[in-house]
């Protein structure tokens, strides 16, 4: 079974060399000659005003929480979707209401009107 | 050495590494992206116990929404996302001891059952190809999911939990006046 996931480890090692190579080579053949323009953070565009690490709305955080409920409900669908062409009709009513329970935390959050920006 | 314990030995270097670099990175962003390479390195050990779903729900929950969540919080957090933070803590040596008690007396604990320093064998079923035996643990568990005679009210019942977290941290994180 673990053969199956040496290409799934290889895919990842390539993954991390394939973006890592160019900026190794980018970092061993640059030219450096700084000035004060080039350093800037936008060569031609709107000078930062204080700090980088400013906070961010709050409402992505609501995102965020829908988005972890949701990505919840995936790991209980996934078997249910590996074993869908051996399931009887009523077992795939199942998976279909859970959704449907779900659904109704969606419809709520909607209707509350949490997913809108104001 | 064979090349899985080569594997292990790498992965649990890197586990050590990146959770000790959580701990003592003063910029929580880069704490939290540390966290991520940690989490990570769990999954690929889920992968070695050939626990395949058990990998798949590390990589989905704990770096797909934990760690995203955690990151939010830390962005979301004024001043806290800034390099001045504090992270020492005068508790360190205490918690230093103490891991290594409880290291210690799980290994003591451990070592006391015979099969402790021997290897596991690859999972095996008669009958089934070895390559398409996760797919075929985790289509069992998807039966039994939906299986009145198994796991069919948990399964439910869970789908009512979500919702109940869904509506209640909405109610709890929502400010209406705003």
């Amino acid at each position: 079974m673990l053969d199956n996931w040496l290409f799934i480890g290889l895919f990842v090692l390539i993954a991390a060399v394939f973006p890592a190579t160019p900026i190794l080579i980018n970092y061993f053949i640059i030219p450096r000659k700084p000035n004060s323009i080039k350093q800037d953070t936008y060569e031609c565009g709107v000078e930062t005003v204080g700090e980088t690490w400013v906070q961010f709305k709050v409402q992505y955080y609501i995102y965020a929480l829908v988005f972890l409920i949701f990505d919840v409900e995936t790991i209980f669908l996934y078997p249910w979707a590996v074993a869908f062409d051996q399931l009887a009709f009523f077992a795939v009513v199942e998976g279909v209401i859970f959704i449907l329970i779900l659904g109704a935390g969606l419809v709520y959050a909607w209707r509350k009107g949490a997913l809108e920006w104001s | 050495m064979t090349a899985l314990q080569v594997i292990f030995l790498a992965t649990a270097a890197m586990i050590l590494f990146s959770a000790w670099m959580v701990v003592t990175r003063r910029n929580l962003v880069h704490a939290a992206l540390y966290l991520v390479l940690t989490l990570f390195g769990v999954a690929v050990l889920f992968v070695l116990l050939e626990a395949t779903f058990l990998a798949v729900v590390q990589v989905l929950i704990y770096i797909g929404a934990i760690a995203i969540l955690m990151i939010f919080a830390i962005m979301l957090t004024r001043r806290v996302a800034s390099d001045d933070t504090v992270v020492a803590n005068h508790n360190a040596g205490w918690a230093a001891m103490l891991a290594v008690l409880v290291f210690s007396s799980l290994v003591i604990i451990m070592g006391a059952w015979s099969q402790f320093t021997t290897f596991a064998s690859p999972l095996t079923r008669p009958g089934v190809p070895s390559n398409e035996l996760g797919q075929e643990i985790v289509a069992e568990l998807g039966q039994s999911l939906v299986d009145p005679d198994a796991y069919v009210i948990p399964f439910e019942v869970a789908s009512v939990l979500l919702l109940a977290a869904l509506i209640g941290a909405i109610v709890v994180a929502w400010q209406k006046d705003k």
